[in-house]
């Protein structure tokens, strides 16, 4: 890919950790936008797979209200890792991520940058979509404010977790499956903590718990796994 | 006294070689008084008659499936901090002794929710994380194997064992925090609410593991120093 033509360090303070975020996230998000394919794959996956529950199980309105909020979460989570090998992997193949790796900007801000843009184009357009799936399943409102809300705080959690897991899975083989058994465990607790916010005020109770450990999860996932996602890319550059 | 001098895979290879048969020896020895305590000295409980008796496989296998991922955590954190190959040899060794004992407090655990909930698997926090716990050895089997270059997989592998580590207070403290039909735990540092001779059963079982890991981790790590080092001189000198 040959956006690395992008002026490296073009911010006031090159070598900051925002000068090495604002360019990795600029960059990954103009290759987004240049190839809307991808996030359009993830998106289309997302309202498919959500779309065979219904067909699958039954189309009762009951049943659908109850599994909605479980049955969207999970679509998500999946779609959000089908998305995982476009973060590093096309990087890794044609050697710019080892040329990031020696650039003078810090590693965990260009890394942070890839993660949000990562975000950016998938867990934000899932999290705006979910409000019109909910409806196909007959969520109340405040369901899908919770659902919403949740996705908001989990996807960014996946996005993270994600980027750990396809770093450390650069270059192996097995691709695609050993990520699975790699990055689904992982994303459990955001599953049953998102998934649960959503029950919880279907239920008549309060989201907010929930949500809380979610923010909790997220702002532990912030602070920890993009050193965590540095030793990994290190790891695969050796 | 050099303290590196059983880190070198050739020294390390002769030590754990005459270790490992002790260790399988008092493994035997602490099982065969463990079962005997737990099955024939212990009460019948008054609440689930003789069913309770899993208890002396099932609690010692579960302490041992978490202990056992802490250690090979600490081992992979040894690993990449002093890029040690050794550490990462023993965190390797672990993995499927952790991996069995998972699986073998999952597998009791439905034996015993049988006949006590009716259900041979809720979908509980404990247990659940529990599952989580499998799947993440199996991940960190997988991932240590799937490269060409062995070390490249050796701190891949590290490395995830550390991101793992989240999970295990989510494991331990699961029945404090959600309130679900797997019971709280009867063993606490400040005393337990269970029969003495029940108790003892445990902590024998449980050491009889422990000691039962250690000589199989020694065992494997012997096949993986010689599958690492099978060019090496004293490698081709023990063949011959």
């Amino acid at each position: 890919m040959n956006v690395a033509a992008a002026p490296m360090g073009a911010s006031p303070h090159p070598g900051s950790f925002a000068a090495g975020f604002a360019w990795s996230f600029s960059r990954d998000l103009k290759l987004s936008v240049r190839h809307p394919g991808e996030t359009m794959l993830v998106i289309a996956f997302f309202v498919l797979v959500a779309s065979l529950f219904p067909l699958g199980v039954g189309a009762e309105p009951q049943l659908l209200q109850r599994i909605g909020p479980g049955v969207i979460w999970v679509c998500a989570l999946l779609a959000a890792f089908l998305s995982l090998p476009g973060m590093f992997a096309s990087d890794y193949a044609d050697g710019s991520l080892e040329q990031m790796t020696l650039s003078p900007l810090p590693m965990p801000g260009w890394a942070s940058g890839k993660i949000a843009a990562h975000w950016v184009a998938t867990g934000l357009p899932l999290t705006v979509l979910s409000p019109l799936l909910g409806l196909q399943y007959g969520l109340t409102a405040d369901t899908l404010l919770a659902l919403a809300c949740a996705l908001a705080i989990g996807t960014p959690v996946l996005s993270l977790l994600g980027a750990a897991c396809t770093a450390l899975a650069l270059g192996a083989r097995g691709g695609g499956m050993l990520l699975a058994l790699l990055a689904l465990p992982l994303f459990v607790p955001v599953l049953v903590f998102g998934a649960g916010a959503a029950e919880a005020q279907a239920s008549g109770l309060s989201a907010a718990p929930h949500l809380s450990i979610l923010g909790a999860g997220l702002i532990l996932a912030v602070m920890g796994l993009p050193p965590a996602v540095c030793a990994a890319v290190r790891i695969a550059m050796d | 006294m050099n303290w590196f001098f059983f880190a070198s895979p050739s020294t390390f290879y002769r030590l754990a070689g005459r270790m490992a048969p002790w260790f399988f020896a008092l493994a035997a020895v602490l099982g065969a008084a463990g079962l005997y305590v737990g099955l024939v000295v212990a009460p019948t409980d008054a609440q689930q008659g003789e069913v309770y008796r899993i208890i002396f496989i099932h609690v010692p296998a579960s302490w041992m499936s978490m202990f056992i991922y802490f250690v090979m955590a600490c081992y992979g954190a040894v690993s990449l901090t002093f890029n040690t190959r050794l550490a990462a040899m023993m965190a390797r060794a672990l993995a499927p002794t952790g991996a069995m004992f998972t699986f073998v407090a999952l597998w009791t655990g439905s034996f015993w929710g049988r006949p006590t909930w009716g259900t041979y698997w809720v979908w509980d926090a404990r247990i659940t994380s529990e599952l989580v716990l499998l799947f993440l050895y199996f991940g960190f089997i997988a991932l240590a194997n799937a490269f060409e270059d062995p070390r490249r997989g050796d701190r891949a592998a590290a490395l995830l064992a550390l991101i793992g580590l989240v999970n295990l207070p989510i494991i331990y403290f699961s029945v404090l925090w959600w309130n679900t039909l797997h019971q709280g735990s009867s063993v606490k540092l400040t005393g337990s609410t269970m029969h003495i001779a029940m108790l003892w059963g445990m902590l024998l079982m449980a050491f009889s593991f422990w000691m039962y890991s250690i000589g199989a981790s020694l065992t494997r790590v012997r096949a993986i120093i010689l599958d690492r080092e099978r060019r090496t001189h004293w490698v081709r000198g023990l063949a011959t």
